[in-house]
């Protein structure tokens, strides 16, 4: 798959394809669906096997649990104040399914479905809405002043609210984009260098010494792909964390 | 050990999901996910996004409603236990610090009431060994007094039996010596003898 007439093909890994059989094609549902379902599993596994120890002194799985509810706890409470309490399992469930999407997709085999800007954009339209949502909630039509701030001079408002909607609308883009971007650039570079390690170990008897060094750039990018696995996830919260923060203080 | 097995089984399922995933039979240009239009992919990326929906709409309510609150409470029940038991750590260093200070001004007391009692002790002994000395230092020199009185009427009767031996020694001597001796000069010689030598 990988090597075709020995081209180098590092796109067809993001090609969906139905799983599940004849109920896979029915509805559509292709194997980035399944590995959300994996990753909602895994941090529901998590989660639940942390509050049913509820031990004292936490184990390493139950202290890995905690630390990631108060990890996300605490961004929200430093981005958002006590009034972003309620928002908190909205952020936690956005940065464990960006987290394991990114997490999964290092396993061999696996499909990384934060790779898909279809899925990153949905995301990002989800968090846009609903801090959308909350900031009307909480404003009403007050929250409209986030478009011109205060005691700026007013015969500046024809170029200032224009700016400040296009930059407001483009937080999805420049959410969406940064995660997908990220994710697609560390597969393809892995699966570029993955095919020279192929297509130079065939090289007859020296082709094996040649082949060590893509090998060891890949071995040094999985490392850097975990840090941006991590990376990424965080600062998908974080940038979250930020608009609530907007949505409920506005400014 | 259940766990494992779970990891294990999932690490096994994923090549299986790879090979049952047959690709397409369409040729995909460019990025697949960009391919809107491809008869195949263009459902799946819509389906994708339908699915996203309720797999993400499923673990926020997991988690909001569920899991969150539960864990939540455990670190609530930890956070407090953890309070409490400072607070009773520190009931106890003030109830340890008001004995350790009600020990040292009962010592401080004991201390002061000992060495009240031994500088008593040390006047009274200094006041009857005074005392002591001043009688015993009375009584001597009352013998002293004695003694020195005896000694002075002891020479004075020896000083007056001096002149009679003294008389009639050399009553006897010049008696013996010239065959007679007139008391009355005798008793004269000797006085002007003795006074002559201070012993009159």
């Amino acid at each position: 798959m990988a090597v075709e007439g020995k081209t180098i093909d590092a796109l067809s890994q993001f090609e969906l394809s139905p799983v599940l059989g004849v109920f896979g094609h029915a509805v559509s549902f292709s194997q980035s669906n399944l590995f959300m379902v994996v990753a909602v599993a895994l941090t529901w596994f998590l989660m639940k096997a942390t509050a049913d120890r509820g031990a004292l002194v936490p184990g390493r799985l139950q202290a890995l649990g905690e630390s990631a509810y108060e990890f996300i706890q605490g961004m929200v409470r430093d981005q958002v104040g006590d009034e972003g309490k309620k928002y908190f399992p909205f952020v936690f469930s956005i940065f464990m399914f960006v987290l394991f999407g990114n997490l999964l997709g290092m396993l061999p085999y696996a499909f990384t479905y934060t790779s898909h800007i279809a899925v990153t954009l949905t995301l990002a339209a989800v968090v846009w809405v609903s801090v959308t949502v909350i900031a009307l909630q909480r404003h009403g039509m007050h929250f409209f002043s986030y478009f011109f701030p205060e005691g700026a001079p007013t015969w500046l408002a024809p170029i200032i609210i224009p700016v400040e909607i296009i930059s407001y609308l483009s937080r999805m883009v420049s959410l969406s984009v940064r995660l997908f971007a990220n994710m697609v650039a560390g597969h393809v570079m892995l699966k570029v260098f993955a095919t020279f390690v192929v297509l130079l170990g065939g090289l007859g008897a020296v082709g094996p010494f040649i082949a060590a060094m893509p090998l060891a750039v890949n071995v040094a990018l999985v490392g850097f792909e975990f840090l941006v696995a991590f990376l990424q996830a965080y600062v998908f919260a974080i940038l979250t964390s930020i608009y609530l923060h907007d949505a409920v203080h506005l400014h | 050990m259940r766990r494992m097995m779970f990891l294990a089984a999932l690490a096994a399922a994923l090549p299986g999901i790879a090979i049952a995933a047959s690709t397409s039979a369409v040729p995909v240009d460019g990025m697949p996910q960009l391919a809107f239009g491809h008869p195949e992919q263009g459902r799946l990326l819509v389906g994708q996004i339908v699915w996203l929906l309720l797999i993400f709409a499923a673990l926020y309510f997991m988690m909001a409603n569920v899991a969150l609150p539960r864990v939540g409470a455990v670190i609530e029940g930890r956070h407090a236990r953890i309070a409490a038991d400072l607070e009773a750590a520190q009931a106890a260093k003030l109830e340890a610090d008001a004995a350790m200070a009600a020990h040292r001004t009962s010592t401080e007391a004991a201390r002061a009431e000992a060495r009240a009692a031994v500088a008593g002790a040390v006047h009274a002994a200094q006041a009857d060994a005074d005392a002591k000395s001043a009688a015993l230092a009375a009584r001597l020199n009352k013998q002293i007094a004695d003694a020195e009185a005896q000694i002075d009427a002891a020479r004075a009767s020896a000083m007056g039996a001096i002149r009679g031996v003294a008389t009639d020694t050399a009553e006897a001597l010049v008696a013996r010596l010239v065959g007679r001796a007139d008391r009355a000069t005798v008793e004269a010689a000797v006085g002007r003898v003795l006074a002559s030598s201070g012993r009159a």
